[in-house]
């Protein structure tokens, strides 16, 4: 059985990455198959209209008081292989505590809770794909992969492009982080120019005086193997 | 372009506002329940999945012209388990012929680096599906068989998905 990497090596991270633990009874390990973009790749939900308020972009005023921690603007616009923006469009994003805790039953870091972070947000993108969240800077957090192992500080991003093969989770960085090096997720993508597109850059124009720090990244999503261009009639 | 990171073990958090078992109403005409339990490579279930379904109408319709969303999302619980309701899609026309009704499938975990993408074919199609030009691509008879649902005595359909193993399910790169 020849051992499964990815097609697409130069860009995403492989499935079998012995680096990270978890991928060793999950990864799979016969090759793919190549999957032809017919009318059900070539076309996508569209999704979060109606279901989606203001509210649910800011993450620090989900409860009664404000949650703990650097309040942060993250915005950005996310945009097709083609350059194109993905409009009207769900964003959704997650992410730990500024103590680096989730609220999920299942984290059992001994770090607090806030009581007034749920760290859970989506928006729906604007004509011109941009995005807009209020939150505030996430902890980075301890995990079992190996000795002394902590993620960098991130922000879990779920992306819905213009068709199937468009759909992406992923997750956002913040620039200058000591973590970055040690961790088996981030190098998992193994060029270096493309692991840089995972990391925000700081943007004074984002930046809020007396208020927040703004952060800028922009999304670029595609089908891996190509996005299609030429719509095919039947 | 913006590479794939794993969802990680906390996904849950952020996407199960949008959970979508139910495309249709389970007492609509045509709804087909399918349902069926992620497995990793020592056969222990995998709760901390997210599968993720999108399918043409019974008519073979997309949204914005289909008078549905064609998207449906389960949280696996602790056996691994998830389930939908829906419907049968049309078969859908192709540049290499008419594929079988099928549905889409993406599943997230920890431990993923990427999304792992899979098709769900139905049992009774047979003649469709042995036209299909995607299985038909496919020349390991077990990985071609992987993708097709196994029917239930109470009318529903069984897709398990076997991240690894002797039983491991056909995924594709797309
Ligand atoms: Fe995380």
């Amino acid at each position: 059985m020849e051992t499964l990497r990815s097609p697409w090596p130069v860009l995403d991270p492989p499935y079998d990455e012995p680096s990270y633990r978890s991928t060793a009874l999950r990864a799979p390990k016969r090759p793919l198959i190549l999957l032809p973009h017919h009318l059900t790749e070539r076309h996508g939900p569209v999704l979060g209209q109606g279901g989606v308020g203001a509210a649910d972009a800011d993450l620090t005023r989900q409860h009664a008081g404000e949650p703990i921690g650097q309040r942060i603007v993250v915005a950005g616009r996310v945009l097709g292989s083609d350059g194109r923006p993905v409009a009207g469009q769900l964003v959704e994003i997650w992410q730990a505590n500024a103590a680096g805790r989730y609220a999920h039953s299942v984290d059992r870091h001994p770090a607090p809770l806030d009581p007034n972070f749920t760290g859970v947000g989506r928006c729906v993108t604007g004509a011109d794909g941009s995005y807009r969240f209020v939150t505030i800077l996430p902890g980075a957090y301890p995990w079992a992969n190996h000795d002394k192992a902590w993620r960098p500080a991130h922000i879990h991003f779920s992306l819905f492009g213009r068709a199937f093969t468009e759909r992406l989770v992923t997750q956002m960085y913040f620039p200058g982080d000591p973590l970055q090096p040690h961790d088996p997720i981030l190098q998992a993508v193994r060029e270096p120019a493309a692991r840089q597109r995972l990391i925000a850059a700081y943007d004074i124009g984002l930046t809020e005086g007396e208020w927040a720090l703004g952060y800028r990244w922009d999304i670029k999503i595609g089908g891996h193997l190509g996005t299609p261009t030429e719509e095919w009639v039947p | 372009m913006t590479p794939s990171q794993t969802a990680g073990p906390f996904l849950a958090i952020g996407v199960a506002w949008m959970e979508a078992e139910r495309l249709v109403d389970p007492a609509a005409p045509g709804a087909v329940r399918i349902h069926g339990r992620v497995l990793d490579g020592a056969g222990q279930p995998v709760p901390d999945a997210v599968i993720e379904i999108w399918q043409a109408d019974a008519v073979g319709r997309f949204p914005p012209e289909a008078p549905w969303s064609g998207f449906g999302r389960s949280l696996t619980d602790a056996a691994g388990r998830f389930r939908f309701v829906t419907v049968r899609p049309a078969a859908l026309p192709s540049p290499e012929g008419p594929e079988a009704p099928h549905i889409d499938v993406s599943i997230f975990a920890r431990g993923l680096l990427q999304r792992l993408v899979t098709r769900i074919y139905f049992p009774d199609e047979v003649a469709a599906n042995g036209a299909d030009p995607v299985l038909r691509s496919i020349a390991d008879g077990a990985a071609r068989r992987s993708l097709v649902a196994v029917a239930e005595a109470d009318g529903s359909l069984r897709f398990d998905v076997h991240l690894q193993g002797p039983e491991e399910t056909a995924f594709f790169a797309y």
